[in-house]
């Protein structure tokens, strides 16, 4: 049976990993290939490298980056940020990542997940989808949630449950699901939005956004569905370890690799 | 040497990070070179992507003899579709395999699967999952039993000899993982991904005396 995955995110911007408080006053939270190390030692089952750097002129940075960790940590490895064009997602293999995260441009050419899934292989594909609550359901109608782009600035108005189902048939292998409106709170996971695209889709579905406690992870895969859960902050500054959160879903009777 | 067969199914580079991680003395080299591959002390068979592309371009690139003869005369190690091209004949673009092992290999059902406790299974196999040893075999040394290892795979083999079954992972079915024979060792997971128990895999491997 399969385990279910804690994944660590570290943002990194200009070859250092950073912590954004609410997209503002980053901090910096150390070197990319330390962290990366840290969390492989804590029994980490992957790690993903979001990209976040807003100079074009420090994007091979990242290249240097993933080149890095992928000689010394040994397991899978995801990628996303800024990634536009099959010849991103190649640069980004070849530099010793497993998948690569597309997630505005999927919005703005859906082509693009194609053409790489057909290329690579759907298994290196994730679909990153950034959803918002639009509107809360009620007795009569359920909760709707939208696509949001540009780090949840610009409001695209596709159903973000549609838009998991459109990208799985495109070629996804899966979907790195992220609550917009959770992101940075620390209130724990969209439940409620986590499982009404579990149960749509057939292809993994990695929750984020909102962890603020080991418990929190649990819920995400207990309550939601999940198949993996992202966190970022819970570890990057020593609160927890991935040890920790590990050892706390085995005790609420989740499958993890300890 | 150790040499990393490259037929140009995808980037070997963590296959090759991970063998001169955990032999730093060995020469490591990712090869398309029928001689290179002849006169390695150890050969790695590695694939991703699809069987008949792999087993297209490992003809196309003049490698076919020099893998099989590999596995005749050296310690051999297959990895993912290195594996499964290993075996007679695949489901997967309905083609004939290397026939280095007998048996075939298959899709995972299609459809609503469900395992024992009720999870809908997912394809492919993607993740961790645990492998039980079947023997004592020297490229399990130090690995404990029931470890986990990662995989990531649609098909799986069906070996038709049960003796060469080395290794075997539960997925709705259970299916075997690793097999072994004489100087061959091949396994589905991914160990150059699979933490310190691929990484202690590959070092019985780059050490390994069949």
């Amino acid at each position: 049976m399969l385990a279910k995955r804690i994944i660590p995110c570290l943002d990194v911007t200009s070859g250092r990993v950073v912590k954004g408080v609410n997209f503002v006053s980053l901090r910096d939270a150390g070197d990319p290939v330390e962290i990366a190390k840290r969390y492989d030692d804590q029994r980490a089952d992957e790690l993903t490298f979001l990209d976040i750097t807003a100079s074009s002129d420090d994007r091979d940075l990242i290249l240097h980056v993933i080149e890095e960790v992928a000689s010394q940590v040994f397991i899978p490895l995801t990628v996303g940020g800024g990634v536009r064009k099959v010849e991103d997602v190649r640069r980004l293999l070849n530099a010793g990542a497993d998948k690569v995260s597309i997630n505005t441009a999927a919005v703005q050419n859906p082509q693009l997940v194609a053409d790489a899934s057909a290329r690579y292989g759907a298994q290196c594909i994730v679909v990153a989808i950034d959803a918002k609550m639009v509107h809360p359901g009620d007795l009569t109608t359920a909760p709707r949630w939208e696509v949001f782009t540009h780090g949840g600035r610009n409001r695209t108005g596709i159903d973000a449950v549609e838009w998991a189902r459109r990208m799985e048939s495109l070629g996804a292998g899966e979907i790195l699901l992220t609550s917009m409106d959770r992101d940075g709170t620390r209130e724990g996971f969209d439940l409620r939005l986590t499982r009404a695209v579990v149960d749509a889709i057939d292809v993994p579905v990695i929750a984020s956004g909102g962890v603020g406690t080991l418990e929190h992870l649990a819920q995400g895969v207990v309550e939601g569905g999940a198949d993996a859960v992202l966190a970022a902050s819970i570890f990057h500054f020593g609160e927890h370890t991935v040890k920790e959160a590990k050892e706390l879903m085995a005790a609420r009777g989740i499958e993890v690799r300890l | 040497m150790i040499a990393v067969v490259d037929y140009g199914m995808g980037n070997l580079r963590s296959v090759s990070k991970a063998l001169e991680y955990v032999a730093p003395d060995a020469d490591v080299q990712v090869t398309s070179d029928p001689a290179v591959v002849q006169q390695a002390d150890r050969v790695v068979f590695p694939g991703q992507g699809a069987m008949p592309d792999c087993m297209r371009e490992l003809s196309e690139r003049g490698l076919r003899d020099a893998v099989i003869n590999a596995s005749r005369t050296k310690p051999f190690l297959g990895i993912c579709i290195g594996l499964q091209m290993l075996f007679d004949h695949s489901d997967e673009g309905d083609i004939p395999g290397l026939g280095i092992f007998p048996g075939n290999v298959r899709r995972f059902p299609r459809g609503d699967v469900r395992d024992a406790n009720g999870a809908r299974l997912k394809v492919p196999h993607m993740g961790w999952n645990r492998v039980m040893q079947v023997d004592r075999h020297p490229l399990w040394e130090n690995i404990p039993e029931d470890d986990w290892f990662y995989f990531v795979h649609s098909y799986y083999a069906v070996a038709a000899d049960k003796e060469s079954v080395a290794g075997r992972c539960d997925y709705g079915l259970r299916f075997a993982c690793a097999v072994a024979r004489d100087n061959i060792f091949a396994v589905q997971f991914h160990p150059e991904k699979s933490h310190l128990a691929g990484l202690q895999l590959l070092r019985n491997f780059s050490v390994w005396k069949p």
